[in-house]
């Protein structure tokens, strides 16, 4: 059965969920471009002086957004990743591979390819979301 | 003063998106794990976070069909393909397998660094090693 949990946050999960699409809105409208996280990031590997200059400047906004928000205590105050060493190597690995081999993750194909009706986007995201509910479940109540 | 606009408006672009990820709690991976977890205390947060973002997005997309090229560049620029090829499913399961593991993904990840955390360094650039190998890889193949 689903328990909702007590830390659900509908209200504030929507606007800054319309905040995260305006900050892609503008990627698009104004520069004519996918804020597909991944995408932009593996991008650097590019010896293109132009393509640093877009895609840093859009990234190292992340960050400083992120920042403002908590130093006007509107981010969480802390948060807890993993001490596991191995666990944050090779996650980051299969996150690393996983989003150039299929060409975006959460950002790209969740929402600039969904919003776009993109067979492929929706196809990514039907499976990626699947899977990693599936490893949720293995790890949480299976093992 | 084309790069300080451009340098502006890439910067209050990434500004919105890191301010979205902060307010929404997607910065903490608990709070994905928590979506992920169907089964245990489900946290529903993340689908209103896609929904919001999809709301604003759909607009976006509609506006950007009906100009002929983007504000303040030549051409859009947007991904092009087609097929539902091998490399977009596996692809996509290792992305969800290694998302269901830590609960983090690019956006976050880059964002998290605020917290200046070693695991979310140690994270951050496993992944961007291992795009650039990947990247390798697949530039070999063509």
């Amino acid at each position: 059965m689903i328990n909702i949990s007590p830390n659900f946050t509908p209200i504030s999960g929507i606007i800054g969920g319309i905040l995260l699409g305006l900050g892609a809105a503008l990627l698009l409208l104004a520069q004519g471009r996918i804020a597909g996280i991944s995408g932009i990031l593996s991008g650097l590997y590019s010896t293109k002086l132009s393509e640093w200059f877009w895609r840093l400047s859009f990234l190292i906004g992340i960050p400083i957004g992120a920042f403002l928000f908590m130093q006007v205590e509107l981010a969480p105050l802390n948060i807890q990743i993993s001490n596991n060493k191995l666990l944050l190597i090779s996650s980051g690995l299969l996150v690393g591979i996983g989003t150039v081999l299929g060409s975006g993750c959460t950002s790209g194909h969740g929402i600039c390819g969904i919003a776009r009706l993109s067979k492929r986007s929706i196809v990514s995201t039907l499976i990626y979301m699947g899977v990693a509910i599936l490893v949720v479940y293995i790890i949480r109540h299976l093992l | 003063m084309k790069y300080i606009l451009n340098l502006s408006i890439n910067l209050i672009s990434g500004i919105l998106f890191g301010s979205g990820l902060a307010l929404s709690k997607m910065i903490n991976p608990d709070k994905v794990l928590s979506f992920l977890d169907l089964f245990g205390q489900w946290d529903p947060s993340l689908m209103f976070v896609m929904l919001g973002a999809l709301i604003v997005m759909f607009i976006a997309t509609y506006l950007s069909k009906r100009m002929a090229a983007p504000f303040c560049a030549s051409t859009f620029n947007l991904p092009n393909k087609k097929l539902i090829d091998l490399r977009l499913i596996v692809g996509a399961i290792l992305f969800g397998i290694g998302w269901g593991l830590i609960g983090l993904c690019p956006g976050p990840a880059i964002a998290s660094l605020i917290y200046l955390k070693t695991d979310s360094f140690i994270f951050f650039v496993s992944m961007f090693i291992s795009m650039g190998i990947m990247k390798g890889i697949l530039s070999m193949q063509k």
